[in-house]
């Protein structure tokens, strides 16, 4: 399956990756060879064999609707590039 | 040409849980920003998040609700996106096999009822919220994870009208489900519309918009009036409709494009890998049908053909709970229907509402009604009186059999006292006495207010009414 140039530009566009023009035909080859390494799957007859969605053997995983302890809001904020206040500072989202 | 709208609309109703979908922070509201999250809400690296269980029970309540099928195997879904208030950069949410799918609401409209079908429903997780400042935006995370139900409709709403009618009767369910506020002004309860417009008799849709910010029940109506009035406009000069999103402005009652710098949608949606799948069994769904209270629609047709009331009345009483609940206590407690939702349309209604108070904190109760009631059939109190007790302990809560001998309200039934009342009336008078007998039959009933005010309205209306008669044509 060949992934092209614009392929790639639109992934990096999804993942905001900053590539230069040369990592763009980089990645458009080996992104491509990735692709057809992983089609040889499709030679196998999976005719019966229901689609797997989870690796494990369990469902129903679950915890009771009880409050436990939230971060301070300090520790939560400092890994934050910037606050203000309590709060999380970005740059302006609407114009 | 005339042109018919299509809609459909999708709703985000945030479930009345105690903590986040997936972790145990507060969904409290108000609170100080930043203040109820912990690693896994704000999406630090190597967490896990849990389902909390209370909102599977909610959405499987809200789709039998809504009479849809439950999915004895659902997933979650991550779906990927870049915005400041979703720090994970991807919101867990459903996407191939949500829990719920292929249900329907019925609505009324003038009198026709109309069934919306219900696409699906699932669970998700909400995103924070972001106040926009001059130079910058501000992040508060605190509602990031607070369990979300969309839920979606089939473009079968075919005017403002019925969308309005539509959200008012999700909301009453939701609101009897007790899993969501259903407060739209505060954002419990969020709607988009989709709408399009065909030429009338056409089968094929439209090109649509999707229109949100609508955050009141007012501005559904008003908001899908001004889109179908711009779209027909743009159709009947021979342009085209652009797909896209517009905002509603409610201060200035037009929508308008969001011109996003976000390229076409392209969420990447994949199975969750942090969550294992959700199965569930008949016996899960027995036992919380079993738990679900009697809903609006079940109560409108007991109050139509059981209690016989009128289709207004039955409308008015089940559209909150505690409501429908308080008028079946009452006539459970032998208030007879009609005579009960009388008084609760006239008098309880308006004095909650005066009073800006909630039923739940009123103090009249059922009781108190069906003994008022009592007191004015025996012919111990006026119907007047009656008004003026319900008055007296929906301020004090006290009895009102209390209320009556304290205040010594009891009518006055005796002849000998009322005689005196007439006649000290008529003896005040004299020239509309003439007036009377001389063919004015109408003053009949200034001579009755009379006796009912030197009487305190304490007089038999009934009983005066006759020996004025009597007395007047001797």
């Amino acid at each position: 399956m060949k992934i092209s140039r614009a392929d790639v530009e639109h992934i990096a566009m999804l993942a905001r990756l900053k590539l230069t023009e040369e990592e763009k035909d980089t990645y458009s080859e080996q992104l491509s060879k990735i692709l057809d390494y992983i089609d040889k799957l499709n030679q196998l007859d999976t005719t019966d064999v229901e689609p797997t969605s989870h690796v494990l053997q369990i469902t129903n995983v679950f915890r009771d609707d009880e409050p436990a302890k939230s971060l301070p809001t300090d520790k939560a904020l400092k890994n934050a590039p910037d606050r203000k206040d309590n709060f999380y500072r970005v740059p302006r989202i609407i114009e | 040409m005339r042109y018919e709208a299509v809609i459909g609309l999708e709703i985000h109703a945030q479930l009345r849980t105690k903590t986040k979908i997936f972790c145990g922070c507060s969904t409290e509201f108000g609170s100080e920003p930043n203040s109820q999250t912990c690693p896994v809400c704000i999406g630090m690296p190597g967490v896990l998040p849990v389902l909390n269980k209370r909102v599977v029970e909610f959405a499987i309540k809200t789709g039998l609700a809504m009479n849809c099928r439950i999915s004895p195997y659902s997933r979650f879904a991550r779906k990927n996106y870049f915005y400041p208030d979703l720090p994970k950069g991807y919101q867990i949410s459903q996407y191939e096999l949500p829990i719920c799918e292929h249900g329907y609401v019925d609505i009324v409209v003038d009198g026709v009822k109309r069934r919306i079908g219900i696409t699906r429903i699932h669970m998700e997780e909400d995103a924070g919220k972001n106040i926009h400042e001059r130079d910058c935006s501000l992040v508060d995370l605190n509602r990031t994870g607070v369990p979300l139900l969309e839920i979606v409709t089939e473009p079968d709403i075919r005017s403002p009208k019925e969308a309005s009618a539509f959200m008012r009767k999700l909301r009453t369910i939701l609101r009897y489900l007790e899993v969501c506020d259903g407060n739209m002004e505060q954002g419990s309860l969020r709607c988009d519309a989709n709408v399009s417009l065909r030429p009338e008799g056409s089968e094929e849709f439209g090109t649509k918009t999707e229109i949100k910010n609508i955050n009141s029940f007012r501005f559904v109506e008003k908001a899908l009036e001004y889109e179908i009035k711009r779209q027909e406009k743009v159709l009947s000069e021979g342009g085209t409709i652009v797909q896209e999103t517009r905002l509603w402005d409610s201060e200035r009652g037009v929508t308008f494009s969001m011109r996003s710098k976000e390229e076409a949608h392209d969420y990447r949606y994949f199975p969750e890998p942090d969550l294992v799948p959700l199965v569930v069994k008949e016996d899960w769904i027995e036992e919380i049908k079993s738990s679900m209270p009697e809903l609006p629609d079940e109560k409108l047709k007991k109050y139509t053909e059981e209690f016989g009331l009128p289709q207004y009345d039955a409308e008015l009483l089940t559209e909150e709970r505690p409501i429908a609940e308080w008028f079946e206590e009452a006539v459970r407690l032998g208030g007879a229907p009609k005579e009960v939702s009388n008084w609760m349309m006239t008098e309880l209604l308006r004095l909650l509402n005066e009073n800006n108070i909630e039923i739940i904190s009123c103090r009249v109760t059922p009781e108190h009604l069906v003994k008022i009631i009592k007191l004015i059939e025996e012919g111990k109190i006026s119907r007047n009186i009656g008004k003026k007790v319900f008055a007296d302990v929906f301020q004090t809560g006290k009895d009102p059999e209390e209320i009556v001998k304290e205040k010594g309200l009891v009518q006055i039934s005796d002849t000998s006292e009322l005689q005196r009342l007439v006649e000290e009336v008529l003896k005040n008078n004299p020239k509309e006495v003439e007036r009377y007998r001389g063919g004015e039959q109408k003053l009949l009933g200034f001579f009755v207010g009379q006796v009912m005010k030197a009487s305190k309205g304490k007089a038999n209306p009934k009983a005066v009414n006759e020996l004025l008669r009597k007395k007047l044509s001797s």
